[in-house]
């Protein structure tokens, strides 16, 4: 399956793609209304580290492990892991008692701004595209195979 | 402290109803234009420090930015301009001498827009270029006076060592340290892929891109900087610069700041320190000298590299030519006043050097009449804007061009002329790893692939007009020209006949 992968190398620490997180995630679908009159959370993270020289930057999101410590974690049954692989919460059934947070190796489900449910990467499957990919503008985040992704690095 | 006479060019305009405060301009200002106001949740912009590199306005994702002229009105006067005024101000404040970048940006007359193309109607036939083979390839170097050939048909003359390019366009000298090392790692894959040249320019060059040798181009220049016998036989030619369009007659002063590690080791000089290219060679005063450091770089590369040798376009340019092809170079470079630059005394830039069209039409002339056209190619540079400025510099009598300024253009340069303060919100001209980054080479060297080819299907949809399938048979054929809005003088310097005659 094809996953959301992010090279350090390019990215610039912009932000566009929690923009267009919240955006793709929205009701409205339009950058204005989803950030004015909406509370989003994004699933993309940008965080900074301070290197010697210059900052270095890096996109966190979900990596749709194979065997998902979030999805054994979950305690209403909330997470799951669909038919293609993709690690998904069903907002209906989470409780947001934050369990997947605490077992997220990476740190990439993030608590929802209304505090009633978690947030995280669903490779955007009801949008059908992943607006963060498209619209990187240093192409820092790629939608490979794991076999691809390995090829890049 | 006393008051600022300084006001900001540029004017930041936000539509608040589409600013969504997601500070993606925040963080992408090199200048710090933008600010957040926590408080107010809203983003502001200090106008003073604006240069007008559309960075913010690009990458905005609602929109919501536009930059203005700042609407400041002196009392209207056509010689003491806006400009004419804040320039004194400027000086009166810091008692330095003006700096620019990029190219000449005054009203001078551009011959390219004052001549015109002929084409074929009716009594001999144009060619179309997607149905009939077009010669685009040329090959520069010295000719031999003639070809001599064995009883079996065999070429016995020597040929002298030549460049082959699959198209009349080369990238032009920039330095690794007044551009970034992402920007030379597009122009060069860009160039092999092309299967043309480019331009090390006067920085060295960085071992890790001795692999694009054979579609590199070295400069050696007054500072010498990262010369040494590895980096002269790296390339496929050599190049001596004496002078540059922007600033003829000036040297090049690369402030500390851009010598980090990396452009340290390819100059071969301490980091941090400035990199100062003085306005002479020291060893060359005259052709004779010219032409030992000449046959010295032939030495080293055995004969086997053509060198050129780059001036600025001047007033005598074409007898220090016909002085340059008699020392023994391969190719002369002539570098109009409208070339681009790091940065150059503003002065110097705006109102030294003369037009390359008039420069090349009198060069190419000069060494016919002297019968030694063959002996050197010419190549034509400082600011070719598009591909009919190359046919039209080939029909002046070039035999390929030099580009920079498009070529950094392609790379997302917005010529803001603020190349010289190394905050370069593109990533070309600059060495700070955070900028240097947003210049993708993956993604660049396509660009630069992409506006070459667009070029290259131009001249030859243009030459194919002509009725010429070949760009050889264009070179220095200025009866393909016609002068429109010009005076006789300029007739006579261009060797064209006015259009309608």
């Amino acid at each position: 399956m094809k996953k959301v992968y992010a090279f350090e190398s390019r990215c610039l620490g912009c932000g566009l793609c929690e923009v267009y997180c919240r955006t793709a995630h929205s009701k409205s679908k339009d950058i204005v209304k989803a950030h004015k009159k909406e509370n989003i959370t994004s699933s993309i993270v940008i965080e900074e580290i301070l290197q010697p020289k210059a900052k270095t930057y890096f996109a966190l999101q979900c990596r749709h492990c194979a065997s998902p410590k979030c999805v054994r974690a979950c305690i209403a049954g909330a997470m799951y892991k669909d038919e293609n692989g993709i690690v998904r919460n069903d907002k209906e059934k989470c409780v947001g008692c934050l369990s997947c947070i605490l077992v997220c190796p990476y740190g990439a489900v993030k608590k929802n701004k209304d505090g009633k449910a978690v947030s995280k990467c669903d490779l955007c499957i009801n949008y059908g595209s992943q607006l963060c990919v498209k619209n990187c503008p240093n192409e820092a985040l790629k939608l490979l195979t794991e076999e691809e992704a390995e090829d890049l690095v | 402290m006393s008051i600022d006479f300084n006001t900001p060019a540029f004017e930041v305009i936000r539509d608040e109803k589409r600013c969504i405060q997601c500070k993606v301009c925040v963080q992408q200002c090199a200048n710090s234009v933008h600010a957040y106001d926590e408080e107010e949740d809203i983003v502001k912009a200090d106008d003073m420090k604006c240069v007008n590199c559309h960075r913010c306005v690009l990458l905005c994702p609602t929109r919501a930015l536009k930059i203005k002229k700042y609407s400041l009105e002196f009392k209207e006067n056509a010689n003491w301009t806006s400009t004419a005024i804040n320039e004194i101000y400027k000086q009166a404040q810091t008692g330095g001498v003006l700096l620019s970048s990029m190219g000449n940006p005054k009203p001078f007359p551009i011959y390219w827009d004052k001549m015109l193309l002929n084409a074929s109607q009716v009594t001999n036939p144009s060619i179309d270029p997607l149905r009939e083979p077009m010669e685009t390839k040329v090959m520069l170097g010295r000719k031999p006076e003639k070809l001599e050939f064995d009883l079996n048909g065999k070429l016995i003359t020597e040929i002298p060592p030549q460049l082959e390019l699959n198209i009349p366009i080369m990238f032009s000298a920039m330095s690794y340290g007044s551009i970034s090392r992402n920007a030379h790692e597009s122009l060069a894959r860009a160039a092999s892929e092309l299967g043309i040249f480019y331009n090390t320019g006067e920085g060295g060059l960085n071992r890790d891109f001795y692999k694009y040798g054979k579609n590199t181009i070295v400069q050696v220049a007054s500072g010498r900087f990262g010369v040494n016998k590895d980096y002269l036989n790296a390339g496929a030619a050599i190049e001596i610069k004496i002078g540059q369009g922007a600033k003829p007659g000036i040297g090049g002063h690369l402030p500390g700041e851009k010598v980090d590690e990396d452009v340290s080791a390819t100059r071969m000089i301490p980091e941090g320190s400035d990199a100062i290219s003085p306005a002479p060679h020291h060893d060359i005063y005259s052709i004779e000298d010219l032409r030992q450091l000449i046959y010295s770089l032939k030495e080293v590369t055995d004969y086997k590299k053509p060198v050129f040798v780059k001036i600025a376009a001047v007033h005598n340019a074409a007898a220090i030519a016909s002085g340059i092809a008699r020392a023994g170079a391969d190719a002369i470079v002539i570098d109009g006043f409208r070339g681009g630059t790091g940065a150059a005394p503003t002065r110097v830039r705006d109102n030294v050097g003369i037009p390359v069209e008039l420069a090349l039409a009198t060069i190419d002339q000069r060494l016919r009449e002297e019968g030694i056209r063959n002996q050197v190619s010419i190549i034509a540079a400082g600011s070719i804007r598009n591909s009919a400025d190359i046919v039209k510099a080939i029909a002046l009598g070039a035999d390929a061009v030099y580009i920079a300024s498009a070529a950094v253009i392609a790379l997302g340069c917005h010529m803001c002329h603020a190349c010289s303060t190394g905050k370069c919100n593109w990533g070309i001209a600059t060495q700070e790893p955070e900028l240097v980054k947003r210049l993708n080479p993956d993604i660049m060297y396509k660009r630069l692939i992409n506006l070459i080819s667009a070029w290259n299907h131009e001249i030859q949809e243009i030459l194919g007009g002509m009725g010429i399938n070949a760009i050889d048979s264009l070179r220095g054929n200025r009866l393909m020209l016609r002068g429109i809005d010009i005076n006789d003088k300029e007739l006579e310097i261009l060797g064209i006949k006015y259009a309608g005659e």
